[in-house]
């Protein structure tokens, strides 16, 4: 389970639909694992205003690592810049007009999101308390009937 | 030919030993390669996109999404443990959940980009237990679907429906959640025919099917739904026997005593009276 999954997940039970507390789902006996991925500057730029921030910050504490209490801003990045054929960390680089300190964010959302890994552990919905499990990084989310 | 979801419900018929026949068949990965091309090529998505795979099985449509030009970036459930074990031996990129789609996707709003569905939704259709009602099923998946799709999002579901009583229940439960929904048929009339429902969420330019194929070679439009509309404004025309019939079943529908149907009914009475 990916934190950026973690980001968009919220409590299935039909009863905490309308609740605000059935989102996020905290994290309980996580183990982590880190794990390497293609870095994707673009989809990064694209995810970025659709991240619920506060929910970020909340869960990643619970994993033991702190982030900036605001969301950070960047340039939105557009497929344009690319060029011909360069590669994704090329058209960052060139001339589009990314800084330093933007790639910085990039590269440590990056991490966050993209390449943290909860390989074991539960999910817990803050308003029924339902316990997801989490096995070899699979969430469990299926419900029992009565649920539904 | 024999259908699986004849024998077994989703999560059982895929046990391990189907898994990994179905993930090794090179015939099934040629097949799957190509309705997921089809189904990306529907989608039209220029900037790298955050996607759900809804049964995604072993990942193998996953596999194609991330290797695609731009990579993008997909979570994946599937209700089949055994499938998702060999995802996570094939060491696949997406994140991959346990879930019943039937239950309602748990996903807060506006979470994707886009959605994909390859042969998977006919599986809701199934009567499995006692008391599950595919109708419903149907619904909660296309009701969560729609609400977990950004604006502008788009989904195109490839299913094989029994028959047309099942393809429509599918479409008219897309159409009550709210999509712009169409369906596209490659190689009609042939034993390789493949459904794609092609679900839009919102949006300018892109309000239903019409809108995706637009700039697609060999694809005709068939547009049912000014034939519809013609047919109900001509409908019922008040006096005509197909009027009479039709209010006679309705009063016999309300439990009403109602004189029983003749080849007089309807007409007008002979002059003699």
């Amino acid at each position: 389970m990916k934190l950026l999954t973690a980001n968009f997940l919220s409590c299935a039970v039909k009863a905490c639909k309308s609740s605000p507390l059935s989102f996020p789902l905290h994290f309980r006996d996580a183990e982590l694992a880190s794990k390497s991925v293609p870095y994707n500057p673009l989809l990064l730029s694209n995810l970025l205003p659709r991240l619920d921030w506060p929910a970020l910050v909340t869960s990643s504490k619970e994993l033991g690592f702190t982030l900036p209490d605001t969301k950070p801003e960047l340039p939105r990045l557009s497929t344009s810049t690319g060029g011909d054929d360069g590669d994704m960390n090329m058209s960052v680089d060139g001339g589009s007009g990314v800084g330093e300190e933007d790639e910085k964010t990039l590269k440590m959302l990056h991490k966050v999101l993209m390449e943290t890994e909860v390989v074991e552990g539960k999910m817990v919905c803050g308003s029924c308390g339902f316990e997801y499990g989490i096995h070899q990084s699979v969430g469990n989310f299926l419900l029992p009937s009565h649920l539904v | 030919m024999s259908r699986p979801e004849d024998n077994l419900p989703p999560d059982l018929f895929y046990n391990d030993t189907e898994s990994r026949k179905y993930t090794t068949s090179s015939r099934i990965q040629n097949i799957q390669a190509s309705m997921t091309n089809r189904a990306l090529e529907l989608l039209g998505l220029e900037t790298p996109s955050l996607i759900l795979d809804i049964g995604c099985g072993s990942g193998l449509s996953g596999e194609i999404l991330s290797e695609g030009d731009p990579p993008h970036t997909w979570i994946g459930m599937d209700i089949s443990p055994s499938m998702l074990a060999v995802a996570l031996d094939r060491e696949v990129d997406g994140d991959l959940l346990l879930g019943d789609m039937g239950q309602g996707l748990p996903f807060r709003a506006g979470s994707f980009d886009a959605a994909i569905s390859i042969s998977a939704i006919q599986w809701l259709c199934n009567e499995d237990e006692k008391g599950v009602d595919p109708k419903t099923r149907l619904s909660r998946f296309f009701d969560s679907l729609y609400a977990c799709l950004k604006r502008d999002g788009k989904a195109v579901c490839q299913f094989y429906p029994r028959d047309d009583k099942q393809r429509d229940m599918i479409c008219s439960a897309a159409i009550k959640a709210g999509f712009g929904a169409g369906l596209l048929e490659d190689d009609p009339e042939t034993k390789n025919k493949k459904l794609y429902l092609v679900l839009t969420v919102g949006g300018e330019g892109n309000k239903d099917i019409t809108g995706v194929v637009k700039n697609m070679d060999g694809v005709d439009v068939y547009d049912n739904r000014k034939k519809l509309l013609a047919k109900a404004k001509g409908e019922a025309k008040q006096g005509t026997k197909a009027w009479i019939m039709k209010k006679k079943e309705a009063d016999r529908r309300k439990g009403k005593i109602v004189k029983s149907d003749s080849k007089y009914t309807g007409r007008k009475r002979n002059i003699k009276f």
